[in-house]
C-alpha cells in the first residue's frame, strides 16, 4: 500500500483519502460493538451513556446487571437451554455431515451437484421460511414447544456448515496416502481410523464449530418450533428488547462478543494447523 | 470365423468372472459406499427439513376446511351455476342446514367462517351469528326460508358464489392475495384498489431496501477489501480479524447495539445535542423506520461482502495494474480499466449473497424497523403468530422462496456453489 516515491501530490491527497475512508468504515464496523461494553456497566436501567459515566464517576458504573443475568431464572434457563441444544445439534450435524462429506468427495459420486444443492438447501432458504415450514409440520406431528424438536431444527440448518467445511477439507486430501495404505496391507477401516480421520479432523473440528455457532445464534427458528420452555440465550434477548430494555441484555452481549472472541482465536488456530497439515501432503 | 473367435474370447479375473463384470461390480461396490454415506444425512435433511418446506408449499393452496365443514354443501353447489341470478335450490339450502348444525354442534364451524372472512369480511360474524341460534333448530320445511329467515344474508348471491368458488380442494386465493389480486364475483381477477395494496408494496420496499443495502455494502465495502488484499500479509490478517469479529458477533448483539447507538435518547443523538448541531428537542428519528433496519443490516451483511471481494482481490496481482501505468494510463483509468473489470465476479459472488440475505431478513427489522421499516418476512411472522391466516403466511413464503431459489440459480451460475467457502 505504501505510495512509491515519485507519487504526485494528486497520489498523495488521494491517499489519505483512501486511508480515512478505510479507517470510518472500519470505525462502523467495529464502534457498535465496542458500545457494548460501557453500556453494559450502566447504573441506570437505559441503553444510552448517563453524565455521569461520561465525567467517569465511579458510582456511575455498577455490575448488577451482570448479577442479574447469573441470578435470574429466566437468564439461567436460557443458558442451560443454549447449551443443551447446541451440544446435541452440534453432535448429530457433524456425524451426518462429516459422513455425508466423505461420501461426496469420492470421485465418483453420482448426481452430486443436485444432492449437494439439496443438502445444503437449509443455509440458503431463508430462516423465517424454514421457520414457518418447521412450525407448520412440527406442530402437526407434535414436535413444537420440545426440546426434541428445537435440536432437530437447528441440526438441519447446521448441516451445511459442516458438509462445506469438510468437503473442502477433503479437496485438499490425498487420496494416494490411502491406497498406499491399502497396499500395505492395511483393511479399510483402520486406513480410515489412522490416515484419513487425523488429517481431516481439523476441519472436522471446525465444522463443529460452526454448528455450534450456528445453533448457539440461532433465534428465528427458536422462536417459532420452540416456547418459553425452549428459550435459548437470544430467544431471551430477543423478546427482552422488545418487552422491557434493560442493560442486562448488554452485559450478556459482553459475555457473548468475548465467547466469540475466543472461538475466532480457536478457529484460526485450527486454520494454521490445518494448513501445516496440508503442506505437508503434497499435491 | 476368426473374428468370431476373438470377440467370444473374455478376460477373465482369477477365479473366472469377466473382467469387464467384475470392474462394473467394483465400481458399483464404490457408488453403493459413497451413497449409503450421503444417504443418513439425505434422510435426515428430508423428514426435518425438506418435508416441512413442501407441507408449507401444500398449505398455501390447501382449500380442504371447505369441504371438511360443508360435506354435502359442496356436493350439491354443483349444480349452481356461478353466473346463475337466482339463489341456489332447496336442496342445497337443506345440505347447508344439514353441515352448518353438525358444524355448530361440534363447534367447528367458526373455523371455515373465518377462512371465508379472508375472502369477504363479515362472513365470520355471519357464522357466529348463524351458529349460536341453528343449534335448537329442527330440520325445518323449507330450509331456504329457514336458513334466511335466520339471517338475510343467506338471501344473497355474493355468498353463494363465494362458496361455489371456494368449494373445491385447493385455492388460488392465498396466492391472489398475496400480490393484492382477487376474483370479482363473475369469476374474473382484478386487483385491489390501491390503497388496499399492503403486500406488492411490501415487496416492493423489501426488494428497494435489500438493493439499497447491498449497494451500501459494495460500497463500504470495496474499499476495505481493496486495503486488505494490497497491505502486507501480517497488517491483512489483523484487519481480516476486525472484519470477522463482527461477523462472529451474535446477531441480536448488533442489533442491540445499534438500538443503543440510533434511538431517541441514543449515544449518536446524545453527541449531535452535545456538540450543537442539534437542538435537544430536533433529535433524529433513526430508529423505528426504514433509516434503521438500512443502517443495522447494512453493518450486518457488511462481511458477507467483504470476504468475497477480498478473495477475489487477492488472486489480482498487482503488476496488471502497474502494467497499465507504464503504458501511460492514468491511476482512473487504471482501475476503471484493469482493476475493477477483474473484481467484477467478487461484486457479483458477494452482492447476491448479500442480496439473498438481506431479503429474507427477519430479526433485525422487526426490533428497528418499526412500521415503516419492515420486510415481507415479518408479514410473514405476523400471519403465522398473530392473524393466524396460516395460507397467506404460506403463499407470502412461497414467493419470497421462489425469488430467493432465482437468485440462488444466479448465483450457482457466477460463482458455483461447490466453490462456497467459510471463514
Amino acid at each position: 500500500m505504501a505510495l512509491p516515491i515519485h507519487a504526485s501530490i494528486g497520489e498523495h491527497i488521494w491517499h489519505y483519502c483512501f486511508i480515512a475512508i478505510c479507517v470510518s468504515v472500519f470505525f462502523f464496523l467495529i464502534f457498535p460493538i465496542l458500545i457494548i461494553f460501557p453500556l453494559s456497566f450502566n447504573q441506570q436501567p437505559y441503553f444510552s451513556f448517563t453524565a455521569e459515566m461520561l465525567r467517569l464517576q465511579p458510582d456511575a458504573y455498577t455490575t448488577k446487571w451482570y448479577q442479574e443475568f447469573f441470578t435470574s431464572l429466566n437468564w439461567q434457563g436460557a443458558v442451560k437451554n443454549s447449551f443443551i441444544i447446541a451440544f446435541f445439534s452440534t453432535i448429530i450435524s457433524t456425524f451426518l455431515g462429516t459422513l455425508a462429506a466423505l461420501g461426496l468427495s469420492r470421485p465418483d459420486f453420482p448426481f452430486k451437484t443436485t444432492i449437494m444443492g439439496l443438502l445444503i438447501s437449509p443455509m440458503v432458504v431463508p430462516l423465517i421460511i424454514s421457520a414457518a415450514g418447521m412450525f407448520f409440520f412440527y406442530s402437526r406431528i407434535g414436535l413444537q414447544g420440545t426440546h426434541v424438536g428445537v435440536i432437530l431444527a437447528h441440526s438441519a440448518l447446521a448441516t451445511p456448515f459442516v458438509v462445506i467445511v469438510v468437503t473442502a477439507t477433503l479437496s485438499g486430501f490425498d487420496h494416494s496416502l490411502t491406497r498406499a495404505a491399502a497396499s500395505l496391507g492395511s483393511p479399510p477401516t483402520h486406513t480410515f481410523f489412522h490416515v484419513t480421520v487425523p488429517l481431516i479432523i481439523p476441519g472436522v473440528i471446525s465444522g463443529a464449530l460452526f454448528a455450534f455457532i450456528t445453533s448457539f445464534d440461532e433465534v428465528v427458528v427458536v422462536l417459532f418450533v420452540g416456547s418459553y420452555n425452549q428459550r435459548t440465550i437470544p430467544w431471551q434477548m430477543f423478546s427482552g428488547i422488545r418487552e422491557q430494555i434493560s442493560p442486562t441484555i448488554m452485559a450478556v452481549a459482553t459475555i457473548l462478543i468475548t465467547m466469540s472472541v475466543i472461538l475466532l482465536i480457536l478457529l484460526e488456530l485450527l486454520r494454521r494447523r490445518n494448513e501445516r497439515l496440508r503442506g505437508i501432503t503434497p499435491h | 470365423m476368426a473374428i468370431a473367435e476373438a470377440t467370444n474370447e473374455v478376460i477373465t479375473t482369477a477365479d473366472g468372472v469377466p473382467l469387464k463384470v467384475s470392474l462394473k461390480k467394483a465400481l458399483w461396490q464404490r457408488k453403493k459406499t459413497a451413497l449409503l454415506l450421503v444417504a443418513p444425512l439425505f434422510l435426515f435433511v428430508m423428514i426435518t427439513f425438506l418435508i416441512p418446506i413442501f407441507d408449507m408449499l401444500l398449505r398455501s393452496v390447501d382449500n380442504s376446511i371447505v369441504s371438511e365443514q360443508f360435506p354435502s354443501v359442496v356436493v350439491e353447489i354443483r349444480n349452481w351455476e356461478l353466473n346463475s341470478t337466482e339463489l341456489p335450490d332447496e336442496a342445497t339450502f337443506q345440505a347447508l342446514f344439514k353441515d352448518f348444525k353438525a358444524g355448530a354442534i361440534e363447534k367447528t364451524i367458526s373455523r371455515l367462517g373465518r377462512r371465508l372472512n379472508y375472502e369477504q369480511s363479515g362472513m365470520s360474524s355471519l357464522f357466529r351469528k348463524t351458529a349460536r341460534k341453528i343449534k335448537k333448530l329442527e330440520t325445518p320445511e323449507s330450509a331456504t326460508e329457514t336458513m334466511i329467515g335466520l339471517d338475510k344474508k343467506w338471501g344473497k348471491l355474493d355468498i353463494w358464489r363465494l362458496i361455489k368458488r371456494e368449494s373445491g380442494k385447493y385455492t388460488s386465493s392465498y396466492y391472489l392475495s398475496a400480490v393484492d389480486a382477487e376474483k370479482t364475483s363473475d369469476g374474473s381477477y382484478s386487483m385491489k384498489d390501491e390503497d388496499r395494496r399492503v403486500y406488492m408494496t411490501l415487496f416492493w420496499r423489501t426488494i428497494r431496501l435489500s438493493t439499497t443495502i447491498t449497494l451500501l455494502t459494495i460500497i463500504l465495502g470495496y474499499p476495505i477489501a481493496y486495503l486488505m488484499a494490497t497491505v502486507k500479509t501480517k497488517t491483512s490478517n489483523m484487519l481480516i480479524i476486525l472484519v470477522l469479529l463482527p461477523f462472529w458477533t451474535s446477531l441480536l448483539v448488533r442489533t442491540s447495539a445499534w438500538i443503543a447507538l440510533l434511538q431517541k435518547e441514543g449515544v449518536i443523538n446524545d453527541i449531535l445535542v452535545a456538540i450543537g448541531v442539534l437542538s435537544d428537542d430536533g433529535r433524529l428519528a433513526m430508529i423505528h423506520n426504514e433509516t434503521g433496519t438500512i443502517i443495522a443490516m447494512t453493518h450486518i451483511l457488511l462481511p458477507f461482502m467483504i470476504l468475497p471481494l477480498f478473495s477475489v482481490m487477492k488472486t489480482i496481482p498487482p503488476s496488471w495494474v502497474r502494467a497499465a501505468r507504464s503504458m501511460g494510463a492514468t491511476p482512473f483509468t487504471a482501475f476503471m480499466r484493469v482493476y475493477l473489470p477483474n473484481t467484477i465476479a467478487g461484486i457479483g459472488a458477494g452482492g447476491i449473497l448479500v442480496f439473498i440475505l438481506a431479503i429474507g431478513y427477519y430479526i433485525t427489522p422487526a426490533l428497528v424497523g418499526g412500521t415503516k421499516g419492515t420486510l415481507i418476512s415479518n408479514f410473514i411472522a405476523h400471519h403465522i403468530s398473530s392473524s393466524l391466516n396460516w395460507g397467506l403466511a404460506a403463499a407470502l413464503g412461497a414467493i419470497l422462496l421462489a425469488l430467493v431459489l432465482i437468485l440462488y440459480i444466479l448465483y450457482d451460475k457466477v460463482v458455483g456453489i461447490s466453490n462456497m467457502r467459510l471463514g
